[in-house]
């Protein structure tokens, strides 16, 4: 029996700044002080808190430290395993209040979440069955198998009110329900699992499979006995990798365990999950795509009717859901659809994980519960906006989403405050932006992106979405005119009409959202050829102060073009001539600017 | 695994590892002093005795954790129990054997063994 438990955060961010390395000194330390059979370390998956990476908790204390490095391992070891002294610098400085240490709970970052899809991810370890088997793991299950009906089963799932949260929202028992009763002669149905994650700069479901992989599979287990299928598959990108292995891992002890395999829980019912990989497709996440690839197919959509429901992978009856909506499903089935239901709002029920990106302190994982404002999102939780820069908008459901601007601050997060707003929820990206960011680039980044991804297979999306990517460029080049703005939203509106996917349907979101918020910055673009932020190279010009500026020449030293030179002028009170710069030769890099200790440089 | 009580059996018993890591605060701490003093005349072995016993009594609301040097450098190991709405009891010159006695008669039971303790020691 162990009296300490050190969890190390395995999950991709932590991963990627060193929590391997931490893993292995805290062993040899371990090992070192003869302490290897009383503190157990174990890898878990993400807390959230990725921006202060890696993560290292020590249980019993819930100490909860951040940016550990492999050299503070002996000090953690020695202070605080074996001498129980908590090593106070390393602590997130959250936690530390007055000399007194609270619980992570406490803090800004984890008070207003509500963990229920994230509620394992840190704190088992992923890849062994027993920890998630202690946490009532597969209990969810074998209550499904052993005392309810596949009809129970959706209703369950019906009554809680869990929508898809792969980003459209269409109810999940709904879709349950018709792929159970719309073809009853069928001899094979499928269950498959969404986890195509695509979204620039969204991660929840890569963190769900990485710290908690057997929810997925418990969950798919539960819709293939409620629709009647008995085989299920997970695509999962390839980009992947650790997501992959903790799947692997967990698929080879399910079934060692008769979890998955035949006859489960010797109630008949059998029930397999194989992997498939996607190798990076956007548009692969969108279901028919999705079902075309597993078929070894090239992954374009086709049109629907017919639904998945009817006639999905291979033809026949498919459930296909996102590994969000899985991991609620096992604790809605335990607990109870009531206690799902009374979370959330009136049509957007329980929680909804966030990947907090952009502009925001801490950048990371969130779980909260449908209605929380953005305000707490971005403020609270989110810690605000470094270096004091003001709040722009938030860019929510990536691609296909939209942004929020500071006026909707105060919003209800749910499926259709998002969608009133003209943006969406999408599967939880959420990208906060300050008054540094230009909303028609970003529109063109996201333009730029669906044009790369658009499958091709349609006119509209795919001529459509590079005509208007070009437009978008002619914007941010000064070679607008109004009338091309017009036509930009035309378009938008043309595409969103006609395009055989989602992927189309919602590529002009972007430009439609900042074109209904942010018009005027399109207007400054066009007319008077200026980027209010100071973003469009092409808009910008930089100059030179020559009252302020002391002639130190530390600009002309840092211009990689060689623009800057001095001239004749020394202001009253300097000892050398000013400093100017050539615009002909200017490559706007914005290098003189940063470099400038008296603030003389300006863009405009 | 064949049934739904196999699972249950393995939950039941797999449990134990896991509570450590509960967030909630538990009511009852026993605390036990690690620092040189402590360690050097075993408390060491106390502690994993503390720990195995709570884990395998499944005794739940009760954390065992440790801390620096009290300041009794000659009383150690040392090992005190904080619980709600009561004095904290501190026992002292505490072997293994007694410290499992401190968890059936105290922690389970609810009567500190005041002949461990650091008023009964000093008495004499």
């Amino acid at each position: 029996m162990y009296r300490s438990h050190v969890l190390v955060c395995g999950g991709t961010g932590c991963t990627s700044s060193g929590s391997a390395q931490i893993i292995e000194a805290f062993e040899k330390e371990l090992k070192a002080n003869d302490l290897e059979n009383e503190v157990a370390v174990v890898r878990t998956g993400c807390h959230g808190l990725c921006a202060l990476g890696p993560i290292v908790l020590v249980y019993p204390e819930g100490s909860f430290y951040s940016m550990v490095k492999a050299e503070d391992v002996p000090e953690i070891v020695s202070e605080h395993l074996l001498k129980g002294r908590v090593v106070t610098r390393l602590l997130y400085d959250e936690t530390v209040q007055e000399a007194e240490v609270l619980p992570l709970a406490e803090t800004g970052f984890y008070k207003k979440q509500k963990r229920v899809a994230l509620r394992n991810c840190g704190v088992i370890n992923p890849e062994n069955i027993d920890e998630y088997i202690a946490v009532d793991g597969y209990q969810a299950l074998g209550k499904v198998l052993t005392e309810m009906t596949p009809e129970q089963v959706i209703d369950t799932i019906l009554a809680s009110g869990l929508r898809g949260r792969g980003g459209a929202g269409f109810p999940t028992g709904q879709k349950w329900k018709l792929a159970r009763t719309l073809v009853p002669d069928a001899d094979q149905k499928y269950v498959c699992c969404n986890a195509d994650e695509g979204d620039p700069g969204a991660f929840m479901d890569r963190s769900v499979l990485e710290g908690d992989p057997h929810v997925v599979l418990e969950a798919m287990a539960i819709a293939g006995y409620a629709i009647g299928a008995n085989q299920g598959y997970i695509y999962v990108r390839a980009e992947y990798p650790i997501a992959i292995e903790r799947l692997r891992i967990a698929i080879g002890q399910a079934r060692e365990y008769g979890l998955l395999g035949k006859d489960i829980f010797g109630t008949g019912f059998d029930f397999d999950i194989d992997l498939r990989f996607g190798a990076g497709a956007f548009v692969c996440g969108e279901e028919t795509a999705l079902m075309t690839s597993i078929e070894g197919n090239r992954g374009e959509p086709r049109p629907r009717p017919p639904f998945p429901a009817v006639k999905g992978l291979f033809a026949k009856p498919t459930v296909l859901n996102n590994v969000e909506t899985y991991a609620n499903v096992p604790r809605i089935i335990l607990n109870g659809p009531e206690w799902f239901a009374s979370m959330g709002t009136e049509k957007s029920k329980g929680t909804k994980v966030f990947a907090l990106g952009g502009k925001i302190k801490n950048t990371g994982l969130v779980e909260v519960p449908m209605g929380t404002t953005l305000r707490e999102v971005v403020e609270d939780i989110g810690g605000g906006i470094p270096n004091g820069k003001k709040f722009k908008a938030a860019q929510t459901g990536g691609p296909s989403g939209g942004c929020i601007p500071a006026e909707h601050f105060d919003v209800p997060i749910d499926y259709d405050n998002l969608i009133a707003i003209g943006s969406m929820m999408g599967s939880g990206g959420l990208i906060v932006m300050d008054e540094d960011n230009c909303m028609v680039d970003i529109a063109k980044f996201f333009l730029e992106f669906t044009v790369d991804e658009s499958c091709g297979k349609c006119t509209p999306c795919r001529i459509g979405t590079k005509r208007m990517y070009e437009m978008l460029e002619k914007i941010t080049k000064g070679q607008a005119t109004l009338e091309d703005l017009d036509k930009l939203e035309e378009l938008c509106y043309y595409i969103k009409a006609n395009s055989l996917c989602g992927l189309g349907q919602t590529a002009p979101n972007p430009v439609l959202s900042t074109l209904r918020y942010f018009r005027d910055e399109y207007v400054a673009h066009v007319v008077d050829k200026r980027c209010p932020a100071g973003v469009c190279k092409d808009l910008l010009s930089f100059s030179i102060d020559k009252e302020k500026c002391i002639g130190c020449g530390m600009c002309a030293r840092q211009c990689p073009a060689g623009a800057i030179s001095k001239t004749d002028y020394i202001a009253p009170g300097k000892k050398l001539p000013a400093m100017a710069i050539d615009t002909a030769k200017c490559v706007k890099c914005g290098a003189c600017m940063s470099t400038c200790k008296f603030a003389a440089i300006s863009k405009k | 695994m064949k049934s739904l009580e196999e699972l249950k059996a393995l939950r039941d018993k797999m449990q134990g590892s896991v509570t450590l890591r509960n967030e909630s605060e538990a009511s009852t701490r026993v605390v036990v002093g690690m620092a040189t003093c402590g360690i050097a005349s075993g408390a060491r072995p106390v502690l994993t005795a503390l720990s195995n016993a709570v884990a395998e009594k499944k005794i739940e609301d009760v954390a065992v954790t440790q801390t620096g040097c009290i300041g009794l450098c000659q009383y150690e190991p040392i090992v005190e129990v904080f619980q709600p709405g009561k004095e904290k009891v501190t026992y002292v010159k505490m072997t293994p054997e007694k410290a499992l006695e401190v968890i059936d008669k105290h922690i389970i039971g609810g009567n500190p063994i005041t002949e461990y303790t650091i008023g009964a020691i000093m008495k004499n």
